[in-house]
């Protein structure tokens, strides 16, 4: 055991993509911050990893669809060596007949003139979600008039919409999206496909209320990220982990891997530093944890320096994960049915028809997955041959739904899984399977393990309407504090949830910030 | 027939709602006018003969009333002391093996979600005895704590024997050793192959202590202390009496003088400790506690209201009374929670809630008094003076070994 190190002014908990955005405004900002990782490397679930001899994926998140254009510029991150590998990925559907659908909007969309008036609509919808996603949610009955400000704003943001706009999203903000999605369109595949983005990342089917709510989550960041649509880094999501590593160390912090922390170290009420797996202590004014919600609270903290009330709350937040990852090494590049080269290269989707997704769902809900599985693929190498050695690929799909309990436990059913999805594949990409020279399949609890996100949720938190803004993590949180002086939240268990956004790291350094005025 | 607990034929719980007690065939027999009351399941006398009677017995003889309906915890393990300091507001680590405490826990809120006393049986056993169940709150409580929360309210019988010649009775029962025990102690004794444990503690703030033993030794307990105490003026007594002299010791009543916060339902209805004037058994400073920051954050605001004695003129018990700032009735400030006319302090006292500004020891005060006269009512505007809640403390309950009567 070592004795005390340093004093920072700052201790970030987790370089996550998260962690290391609020490292480097804090730092921007002057304060002495340290970020401590527990991992060999950066990222958290933003990463990008080999995962076979000479072969490379983003074995978390893998398309970026959330990070807001201002945040790049903000830190500057193409001088930190951010280079986007592809842009504005198309994406298509893989119909069972063989065929594809195209999904993407534009002039040639499927049932064009419905799908622009309905775009617009959404998109506004979705401007005004990306408004309080960037903003720290108010504090409910405090008499701070920053906090009334920010709750009158929020509710003007919803009276900008005007009185239709209003009325609709209020209509619709907890609905559930098949039956949006139904009383809108008649096509099954892009009501498939519109479903499965709709539910991608939560416990949700298209049929679970406030679906519609996630998806317009997920169009928030669309929306925010300057055109790109959804892209990719060169070097995979990774790149873009290191990119911020490299912007927080520039900005004066310091940021060290391998370093877990046991604890969050409490005097007098404060937190007043961490101490680590070794036994370390490092003394710092404020700690700020991108970890998930459930380990830094009820692991890092303990439940002796928290009420018994909140305890319970927090520990029944819910945070089982629904989304595996599936990586394959393929010795060639894949040939799929009726996909051209230019659609390849971006994001094919398997979601049919909502019912075909919604049937996915229901096995997950009792614990089972399904053999007709919903999923998301992408063919990184194809636009980044850095991550393949020669002439081979990288497949790397998000695999809806994987319960994190299922009947029989994983030891067993991972390879069974494994083997239909190899078939799903196989139906549309015939001989893929003897292309494959090794394949790993991440179900949440590896998720759990290998990222420290308790439950492997990709919102560290589950993402709902009871979980969201002024109730994220808790009800009656007080943005991005805990009950604990001096210990604040960054990660993606805070408003305004997951995906690789940054902005609940850039809203909590912003937090911290205004708090210590 | 009223089954008993330990008579293992009771009927199924649904059929038989009300358990008797091990103690019940004992006092079925002294209770003559057959007035019971249902306390946590259990079916217990409420008066055995008059309350009078039994008042002045607690008072100037020696009691027992039976305590086996209250709701005890064993509470053990690891982090039993960690636990234990962080649901309540005293500091456990000080309470030593062989003592009890009274104390009190809160919720987030600072909110009082009950009192009662918590034993240290052993470095890390622990039983804590409650008026009332709430098993779902220790167990919330328990979350991260390598503790284990278990009810053994039916597997402990339990007596109070209370009153200035109760140790006079333990030692002509054969338990001489007692007499060394202090407040607040508890020892084990052996009684003729009984195993008893008894602790110096009770709910009539006078002289006294509690036995505690396994129900199948019940009877022969109650019929030795019977044997030695009659000819000391030994009674049994109900709930009603021991609520008159629990008033004068200016003890709490759950749900007379506060609602337990995880029962209220309305907003504001529930009372902090601060509230409640039991600051004295909050320890900001033992480290984190369930509503400690809530409870910092109302001392510095200072409480809406407190929970204070009153001295009320005349004889007329203010039950219920509404109280006013002014003899007009005017501004009203409080009401009164518990009231009665103190036999033995000779004043008619009461328990009240007041708005803060109203609590100062001294301050001048009046009561609403409805009296029903053979169906008549009448109204008294009476003065009160908020004095010591604590109406009736002699001296004899602290003494050590205490004064043969
Ligand atoms: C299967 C899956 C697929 C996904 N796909 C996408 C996608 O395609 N696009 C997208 O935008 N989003 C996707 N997401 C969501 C996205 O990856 C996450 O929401 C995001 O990465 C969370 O970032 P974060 O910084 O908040 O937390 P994390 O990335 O979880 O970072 C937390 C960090 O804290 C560290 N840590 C934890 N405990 C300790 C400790 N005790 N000491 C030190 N360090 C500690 C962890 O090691 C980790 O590095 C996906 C998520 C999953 C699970």
């Amino acid at each position: 055991m070592s004795a005390v190190a340093a004093r920072y002014d700052v201790v970030v908990i987790g370089a996550g993509h998260n962690g290391l955005v609020c490292a480097a405004q804090l730092a921007r900002a002057g304060r002495r911050t340290l970020v401590l990782e527990a991992r060999a490397r950066v990222g958290g679930a933003a990463v990008t990893r080999e995962f076979a001899p000479g072969f490379r994926a983003s074995t978390g998140a893998h398309l970026l669809y959330g990070l807001p254009a201002s945040l790049d510029a903000e830190l500057g991150l193409a001088g930190h060596g951010l280079r986007s590998a592809a842009e504005r990925l198309p994406t298509t559907s893989l119909l069972p007949d063989g065929t594809i659908a195209d999904v993407d909007p534009g002039p040639a969309a499927i049932e064009g003139a419905a799908r622009a008036a309905f775009d617009r609509r959404i998109a506004r919808f979705a401007g005004y979600l990306a408004e309080l996603h960037a903003r720290v949610p108010p504090r409910l009955g405090t008499p701070d008039w920053s906090d009334r400000f920010e709750l009158l704003r929020a509710g003007f943001g919803l009276r900008r919409l005007g009185r239709r706009d209003m009325r609709e999203l209020l209509r619709i903000g907890a609905m559930n999206a098949y039956d949006l999605l139904d009383e809108t369109f008649e096509s099954p595949p892009l009501k498939g496909a519109l479903a499965f983005d709709a539910v991608l990342g939560t416990n949700f089917g298209p049929r679970s209320p406030g679906s519609v709510f996630t998806w317009l989550h997920r169009l928030a960041g669309l929306g925010a990220g300057g055109g790109r649509g959804l892209w990719c880094p060169q070097g995979g999501v990774g790149a873009l982990s290191a990119a911020l590593e490299s912007a927080a160390r520039a900005a004066g912090a310091t940021v060290r891997t391998g370093a877990p922390v046991a604890r969050i170290l409490v005097e007098a009420d404060r937190a007043t530093g961490v101490e680590l797996d070794d036994g370390e202590r490092i003394e710092a004014a404020v700690v700020v944890s991108g970890a998930d919600p459930k380990t830094t609270l009820l692991r890092l903290l303990g439940a002796r320096h928290l009420d018994a009330g909140f305890v319970r709350t927090v520990r029944h937040l819910r945070n089982t994960g629904l989304a595996a990852k599936l990586h394959l090494a393929l010795d060639r590049a894949p040939q799929i049915v009726g996909v051209d080269p230019a659609r390849l290269r971006g994001r094919l989707v398997i979601a049919p028809s909502m019912d075909y997704v919604e049937r996915a769902f229901d096995h997950s809900k009792y614990g089972e997955w399904s053999t007709a599985p919903a999923l998301e693929i992408t063919l990184p190498s194809l636009a980044d041959p850095s991550l393949a050695p020669g002439g081979a690929h990288v497949l790397s799909a998000t695999v809806q739904y994987a319960p994190y309990t299922v009947a029989g436990g994983w030891e067993l059913e991972r390879p069974r899984l494994m083997e239909a999805l190899l078939d799903a594949l196989e139906r549309h990409a015939p001989g893929l399977r003897r292309s494959v020279v090794a394949a790993q399949l991440l179900v949440p609890p590896d998720i759990e393990r290998e990222y420290g996100i308790a439950g492997g949720h990709w919102h560290h938190l589950e993402l709902a309407l009871d979980q969201f803004h002024l109730l994220r993590p808790t009800p009656g949180a007080r943005g991005h504090a805990t009950p604990v002086p001096g210990l604040y939240l960054c990660g993606a268990g805070c408003h305004p949830g997951g995906g690789v956004t940054g902005l609940a790291g850039r809203n909590a350094a912003q937090f911290i910030l205004r708090q210590s005025e | 027939m009223i089954e008993t607990a330990s008579s293992g034929t009771a009927a199924p719980h649904y059929r038989q709602p009300l358990l008797g007690t091990p103690f019940h065939a004992r006092s079925r027999a002294l209770a003559q006018v057959d007035q019971y009351v249902a306390w946590s399941g259990y079916s217990t006398v409420d008066v055995y003969t008059t309350v009078e009677q039994e008042y002045f017995a607690i008072r100037n003889a020696a009691t027992v009333y039976d305590i086996t309906p209250m709701t005890k915890y064993r509470i053990a393990g690891r982090d039993a002391v960690a636990y234990l300091d962080r649901l309540v507001t005293r500091d456990v680590a000080r309470l030593r093996t062989g003592r009890l405490g009274y104390c009190l826990w809160c919720n987030d809120d600072g909110e009082l979600v009950d009192d009662g006393t918590l034993f240290r049986l052993g470095e890390s056993e622990f039983r804590l005895c409650a008026a009332m169940r709430q098993i779902d709150w220790l167990e919330a409580s328990a979350i991260g704590f390598d503790v284990s929360i278990e009810e053994v309210t039916e597997r402990i019988a339990a007596l109070s024997l209370q009153g200035p010649v109760s140790c006079a009775i333990l030692k002509a029962a054969g338990l001489g050793e007692v007499a060394t025990l202090p407040p607040f102690a508890i020892g084990r004794y052996d009684l003729d192959g009984i195993e008893l444990t008894i602790s110096r503690s009770g709910f009539t703030g006078d002289l006294g202590y509690e036995i505690w033993m396994d129900p199948s030794a019940a009877e022969a307990v109650w019929d030795r202390l019977f044997d030695v105490g009659r000819s000391r003026g030994l009674r049994a007594i109900g709930s009603r009496a021991l609520d008159l002299a629990r008033i004068e010791a200016g003890y709490l009543s759950p749900w007379i003088d506060f609602v337990p916060a995880e029962h209220a339902i309305r907003v504001g209805r529930a009372r902090s400790p601060l509230e409640l004037g039991l600051e004295r058994f909050v320890d900001f400073d033992k480290g984190h506690f369930t509503g400690r920051r809530a409870l910092l954050e109302e001392r510095r605001r200072g409480p809406r209201s407190c929970l204070v004695g009153l001295d009320v003129e005349g004889n007329k018990p203010a039950r219920a009374a509404l109280l006013y700032a002014d003899a007009r009735c005017r501004r009203e400030i409080g009401a009164v929670t518990s009231a009665v006319w103190s036999p033995t302090c000779k004043r008619n006292i009461a328990i009240a809630r007041v708005d803060a500004p109203f609590s100062a020891l001294g301050t001048s005060l009046w009561a609403e008094i409805y009296l029903n006269r053979e169906l008549v009512w009448e109204r008294r505007i009476t003065r009160a003076r908020v004095v010591e809640r604590t109406f009736f403390a002699p001296e004899r309950r602290r003494a050590t070994p205490p004064a043969d009567f």
